[in-house]
C-alpha cells in the first residue's frame, strides 16, 4: 500500500549508490546504525560518504508517505565533519517534492578518546514544513505537522538553526550515544528542545581470517530512542512525541552499508510506526583525486 | 667552527630530533596501557584477519605496503613502531592523532584493533 511513488525516490539512489560501489574502490568503516542519534565518529579526513536514509510511515487521518534524506559527509579533518543533505518526500494520492537542504558540522572538542566523548553540532536547515525525512523530534512535532498536504505545507517555509550536543562513549565493543537537541526557527518560533538516545554493538567481536558477507562481525545490532522535549513556552512532555526502534546494520562487500529501523511511537501524537532505511557507500580520499601526482607538489 | 663540523653537529641534532619525536606518541601512553600484551599474539589466523582490517581501514592512507606516501601519512615500517609495545600500538589505535589527521579506531571492536597489531607485527 505505502510503496506506490516510493520506488521512484528509492531505487534510484539505491541504484546510484550501488552502481558507484562497482567502480570505486573499496572502503568499510565501522559505521553505527543509527538514523536519528549521532555518535562521537566522524569521518575519515578526506573520505565522501554518500548515503540516503528514507522514512515511510502514514500519520493518522492522512496519505502514507516516503521521504529520502540524501546525505553527503565530508571529513574535513580527523576533528571535523561536514555533511550536506538533500530532501525529498512523495505522498500518496499527492504529489513528490523536494523539500530542501541542510548544511551541518560536527566538530569534536576533545582530541583525545575519553570515557565520555562529546560533540559539537551545528546545522542550517532551508526546509518547507512538508519535509517528512523525519530526522529528529523537536519540540511538540506530532504525527498532525505531516497529515496536511504537500501544497499546503510547502506554503510554511522554515530557515533554522539547530545545535546539538552529543555525548558518546565505546565501552567493551558497545557504543552509547546521547544528543541533546535545541532548534530555532530564525523567523518567528521559540526554542524548541528533543533528544535522541542509542546503544549499538557488532555481533561478533573478532573479525574473520576470510572475506565474507554474511559473518556476524559484518551486522550490528542495537536500539535508539527519541523524541521532543518541549518548547522555550511549553517545557513540558505534554503533546510531545516518542519513539523506540531496534536498529540492524549490515556491511555489504564493496563498500555498501545498508540498515533498517522500525519504529515505534509511544504516545498518542506519535506516528503508530515509521520504517526507515539505510543506503551507504564511501569513496576514499576523494581529496587525493585533485592533487597531482608530480612529487606532492600541486 | 669549521662549517663541515657545523654541518655534522646539525645533522646530529636533526637526528636525534626525529627519533625523540618518533617516540613522543608512545611517551604519552598510560603505563597501564603501554604494559598491555596482545592476546592474539602467536595465532596465525589473527595476522590474516588482521590483514583484511588493514585492507578495509589503514590501507586507504598507509599504502597496501604500508610505506605511506612519505608526507603526512607514515610509513608503518618504523623503527618506532618497532620498538613500541603491543599496549602502546593499542593505546594509538584507540586514540588516533586527531590533531595530524589520524583518525580515532576506538569504534573498531577491541579484537579488531589486536588483529590489526598482528598483522603490522608480522609484515616488520
Amino acid at each position: 500500500m505505502i510503496s506506490f511513488k516510493l520506488r521512484g525516490v528509492f531505487w534510484p539512489c539505491l541504484w546510484l549508490a550501488a552502481s558507484l560501489a562497482l567502480h570505486t574502490p573499496a572502503s568499510n568503516a565501522q559505521e553505527k546504525p543509527y538514523f536519528v542519534t549521532y555518535s562521537h565518529d566522524l569521518e575519515e579526513p578526506g573520505n565522501l560518504e554518500i548515503e540516503t536514509k528514507s522514512a515511510v510511515g502514514q500519520p493518522n487521518g492522512g496519505n502514507p508517505f516516503g521521504a529520502t534524506a540524501m546525505e553527503l559527509e565530508y571529513g574535513t579533518r580527523a576533528w571535523w565533519t561536514t555533511e550536506l543533505y538533500l530532501d525529498g518526500q512523495a505522498t500518496g494520492s499527492d504529489s513528490a517534492v523536494f523539500t530542501g537542504w541542510r548544511l551541518e558540522n560536527r566538530l569534536r572538542s576533545l582530541m583525545r578518546d575519553r570515557a565520555v566523548n562529546p560533540v559539537f553540532y551545528v546545522e542550517y536547515e532551508n526546509t518547507p514544513a512538508a519535509d517528512k525525512t523525519i530526522l529528529e523530534f523537536v519540540g511538540h512535532d506530532g504525527e498532525a505537522d505531516l497529515a496536511p498536504s504537500s501544497a499546503v505545507l510547502r506554503r510554511d517555509h522554515q530557515h533554522e538553526a539547530e545545535l546539538k550536543l552529543i555525548l558518546s562513549s565505546n565501552l567493551h565493543d558497545w557504543n552509547l550515544s546521547e544528543n541533546f537537541i535545541s532548534e530555532k526557527n530564525l523567523g518567528h518560533a521559540p526554542w524548541e528542545f528533543g533528544y535522541a538516545v542509542g546503544l549499538t554493538r557488532p555481533l561478533r567481536s573478532a573479525a574473520g581470517s576470510r572475506e565474507c558477507t554474511f559473518c556476524a562481525e559484518k551486522f550490528i545490532a542495537g536500539a535508539e530512542a527519541y523524541g521532543g522535549l518541549g518548547d522555550t513556552i511549553a517545557l513540558t512532555l505534554r503533546d510531545t512525541s516518542h519513539y523506540i526502534a531496534p536498529l540492524i546494520g549490515w556491511q555489504l562487500p564493496k563498500s555498501v552499508r545498508f540498515s533498517f529501523s522500525p519504529g515505534f511511537g509511544l504516545t498518542s501524537t506519535s506516528l503508530a510506526r515509521v520504517y526507515r532505511v539505510g543506503v551507504a557507500y564511501e569513496f576514499e580520499q576523494i581529496g587525493s583525486w585533485f592533487h597531482c601526482s608530480n612529487g606532492g607538489a600541486e | 667552527m669549521r662549517p663541515s663540523l657545523a654541518v655534522l653537529m646539525i645533522a646530529l641534532s636533526s637526528m636525534v630530533a626525529l627519533g625523540a619525536a618518533s617516540n613522543l606518541h608512545w611517551q604519552r601512553v598510560p603505563p597501564k596501557d603501554h604494559a598491555r600484551a596482545n592476546p592474539l599474539t602467536n595465532r596465525p589466523e589473527a595476522a590474516a584477519a588482521g590483514a583484511l582490517l588493514y585492507k578495509d581501514h589503514c590501507q586507504q592512507c598507509h599504502q597496501a605496503n604500508a610505506a605511506g606516501d612519505g608526507h603526512k601519512r607514515p610509513s608503518l615500517h618504523s623503527e618506532g613502531l618497532r620498538k613500541a609495545t603491543d599496549g602502546d600500538l593499542e593505546w594509538f589505535l584507540r586514540q588516533g592523532d586527531l590533531r595530524h589527521g589520524m583518525p580515532s579506531w576506538s569504534s573498531l571492536p577491541e579484537a579488531q584493533r589486536w588483529q590489526i597489531i598482528a598483522y603490522l607485527r608480522s609484515i616488520q
